[in-house]
C-alpha cells in the first residue's frame, strides 16, 4: 500500500516500482483532511450575521477534484494494476486504519529535513510510523542524504582512559 | 440577552433575531426610544459605508480580480511552498486592508486553497494564514474591519491618520504570523516537484479598469476625510462606477446588486447595537467601568487590549466592540486603537472568532466529524498573545511619535 501526499508522492510511487515484486498488488492510499474546510469555515461562522455564501462550500468539491488528479498521477507514474483508495478523516489516523492488512506500507518522509534529528520526522509521519500495524517502509522524497550528515558522536565528558 | 443574539441559528439573517430582539427591549423600556433612535442614526452611516465596501469586493470578484491573483500566486509560487506562503501573507494581508475580512475569508480563501491544491501542495498552512490574517490584518484601515468602522466613527480621527497609526502595529502583527507560521507549518512548507502547469487557469488576466478604481476609492477615502467629508462616499462612488460598468456589460443584474449588499446584516448590526446599548445602560457598563484603565499609558493600553481580546472570545468581536467603544472613547483615540487591537487580533485564539460561535459549532457538526480544535488553537495561542503585545508596544511608539 502506497500512501500519497501533495509534494512528496513520487518518490513513494518509484520505492513501490523499485522494491515491490512483479505479482504485488498495489492500493495507492489518499487522504483528505477537513481541516482547511473547517479553518475557512469556522472564519466565516467568525463573521457575526454576515448572511453570503459560506466559503467552504467549495472546499469539499475543489479537494476531491484534486485528491483524485493526485491519485490518477500516481497511478500513471506506477503503470501497473492498482487499486485507488480515498478516504475523508484526520490523515494519520485513517492511514494506520486503511493499512491494517497490508504486506507493506509505504511512507515519504515529511518534516522539516534540513535539521536531521528526532524531531525532523513530521507529525503525521511519526504518528503512522508509532502505530502502523504493518511493516513501514520509509523513504526520502528526495535523494537520501550522505552518510556525513550524521552528527558527530555524543562527547563523552570521562573517557574510559584506555 | 447578547449571548442569545449571538447563538441564533444559522442559515437563518441574524436580523430574524436582533431587530424583534431591539424592538421588544424598546418596548419594555430597557433602552428609551429616543437612545435606541439615536443608535441607529449613528450606526446607519457606518453599515452603509460596510455595505459599499462588500459591493465593492463583490464586483471586483466578477471582474476576476481573485482569479487573476490565483493565477498570479500560482505563477510566482515557483513550485516553493514556502514563496507561496509569503506571497498568500501579502496578498491576505492586503486584500483585508483594502476590502475588509469578509472579502478575504469569502472571496480570497477559496482562491488560494485552489490554486494550493492546483499546485499539489498541501493547503493547510496557506488556508489558516487566510483566515489568520482576515483577523490580524484588519488594523490598518478603517474599511479593514467592520470593527473598525464603528470605532473610526467614535474615534474622530481622519482616515490617513487612523492608518498611519495602525501601520506599525499592523506590519508587527503581520511580521509575528509570517514567523510562527513558517516555523509551526515546517513539516508541510518542504519544496514539491513542479505540478503539470494549466495553462488556461494562469492566463486570468488583471482586471486593470477594477484595480485602477479600487486605487482611486482608497485615494478617495483619504482626500474625502482630510476634507471633511465622510470617507463613505469615495466607497459609494467606487461601487457606484463598478456596478455601472457592470450593468452595463449585463455582468451584474440590479437583483445581484442587492444581494451583494447583504441588507439584512445592516438590519442584524443595528438590532445589535439596539441589543447591546440597552445591556451597557442596565449593569454591563457599569460592571465594566473599573475593569477599563483610564489613560494611555502603555499598561493601560496593554489592558485595555487584553480586555478586549478577552470579550470578544467570549461573545464575538461585534457586540465586543459596541460594549467597549463608550467606556475607551472617554480616554481618547490612543485607547479606541488599543481596543480594536484587542477585538481585532484576539479571535484568533477560537477559530470561530469567539467561544459562543465555537460551541454552537460543536452542536452542528456540519462537516460530520469533531474539527481539530488543538491545531488551530495552538496556532492561535502562538500568534494570538504575542501578535497581541507587539502590536501594542508598536501603537504606543506610533502614539509618542505621532501624538495622541
Amino acid at each position: 500500500m502506497i500512501w500519497v501526499r501533495e509534494g512528496t508522492w513520487r518518490a513513494t510511487v518509484d520505492a513501490a516500482l523499485s522494491l515491490g515484486p512483479a505479482q504485488a498488488r498495489f492500493t495507492v492510499l489518499h487522504v483528505t483532511s477537513a481541516a482547511a474546510a473547517d479553518a475557512a469555515q469556522g472564519a466565516y461562522l467568525g463573521l457575526l450575521g454576515r448572511g453570503g455564501r459560506d466559503p467552504s462550500a467549495r472546499f469539499d468539491e475543489l479537494a476531491a477534484a484534486a485528491a483524485a488528479d493526485l491519485l490518477a498521477a500516481a497511478a500513471r507514474r506506477l503503470g501497473r494494476p492498482c487499486e485507488r483508495l480515498e478516504i475523508q478523516d484526520h490523515s494519520e489516523r485513517a492511514v494506520v486504519a486503511a493499512s491494517a492488512r497490508a504486506d507493506l506500507l509505504i511512507v515519504a518522509r515529511d518534516g522539516d529535513r534540513s535539521r536531521l534529528g528526532p524531531k525532523s520526522l513530521g507529525r503525521a509521519t511519526r504518528f503512522v510510523v508509532d502505530h502502523a500495524a504493518c511493516p513501514v517502509l520509509l523513504v526520502w522524497p528526495e535523494a537520501a542524504p550522505d552518510v556525513g550528515t550524521m552528527p558527530p558522536p555524543p562527547h563523552h565528558p570521562h573517557p574510559s582512559g584506555r | 440577552m447578547l449571548a442569545w443574539a449571538v447563538i441564533r441559528p444559522r442559515g437563518w439573517p441574524e436580523a430574524v433575531a436582533a431587530v424583534p430582539a431591539a424592538v421588544i427591549l424598546i418596548a419594555a423600556g430597557a433602552i428609551p426610544a429616543g437612545a435606541a433612535g439615536a443608535e441607529a442614526r449613528r450606526l446607519g452611516p457606518v453599515v452603509g459605508f460596510l455595505i459599499a465596501i462588500l459591493v465593492l469586493a463583490h464586483l471586483c470578484d466578477d471582474d476576476g480580480l481573485f482569479r487573476a491573483c490565483g493565477a498570479w500566486l500560482a505563477r510566482s509560487a515557483d513550485g516553493r511552498p514556502r514563496r507561496l506562503l509569503a506571497l498568500v501573507f501579502v496578498t491576505a494581508a492586503v486584500t483585508t486592508a483594502v476590502l475588509s475580512l469578509d472579502t478575504t475569508v469569502v472571496l480570497l480563501t477559496p482562491v488560494v486553497f485552489a490554486t494550493a491544491a492546483r499546485l499539489q501542495m498541501r493547503s493547510r498552512p496557506h488556508v489558516y494564514a487566510c483566515t489568520h490574517l482576515a483577523n490580524s490584518a484588519s488594523l490598518l484601515l478603517p474599511v479593514s474591519n467592520l470593527t473598525n468602522l464603528l470605532a473610526f466613527a467614535a474615534s474622530g480621527l481622519a482616515f490617513g491618520r487612523f492608518a498611519a497609526l495602525m501601520a506599525l502595529p499592523w506590519l508587527a502583527v503581520i511580521g509575528i504570523e509570517y514567523a510562527v507560521f513558517g516555523r509551526f507549518f515546517a513539516s508541510d512548507l518542504g519544496p514539491v516537484p513542479p505540478a503539470p502547469r494549466d495553462s488556461r487557469a494562469e492566463q486570468a488576466a488583471l482586471p486593470v479598469f477594477t484595480v485602477v478604481v479600487v486605487a482611486l476609492t482608497l485615494a478617495g477615502f483619504v482626500i474625502a476625510s482630510a476634507a471633511g467629508v465622510s470617507p463613505a462616499w469615495a466607497a459609494l462612488a467606487g461601487a457606484t462606477v463598478l456596478a455601472a460598468r457592470a450593468l452595463a456589460r449585463r455582468r451584474a443584474t440590479p437583483l445581484s446588486l442587492l444581494r451583494a449588499a447583504d441588507l439584512p446584516f445592516g438590519l442584524f448590526v443595528l438590532g445589535l447595537g439596539i441589543v447591546v446599548q440597552a445591556v451597557v445602560g442596565n449593569g454591563l457598563g457599569r460592571a465594566l467601568m473599573p475593569l477599563v484603565p483610564a489613560g494611555t499609558s502603555l499598561p493601560a493600553l496593554l489592558a485595555i487590549a487584553a480586555l478586549a481580546a478577552a470579550l470578544a472570545n467570549v461573545c464575538n468581536n461585534l457586540p465586543a466592540v459596541l460594549v467597549l467603544l463608550p467606556l475607551t472613547a472617554a480616554s481618547g483615540a490612543g485607547a479606541v486603537l488599543a481596543m480594536l487591537l484587542g477585538v481585532n487580533i484576539g479571535p484568533n485564539l477560537t477559530y470561530t472568532g469567539s467561544l459562543a460561535t465555537l460551541l454552537w459549532r460543536r452542536t452542528l457538526r456540519s462537516h460530520g466529524e469533531a474539527p481539530d480544535l488543538g491545531e488551530f488553537t495552538r496556532l492561535g495561542l502562538l500568534t494570538g498573545p504575542a501578535g497581541l503585545v507587539i502590536a501594542v508596544l508598536a501603537l504606543w511608539a506610533g502614539l509618542r511619535v505621532l501624538g495622541g
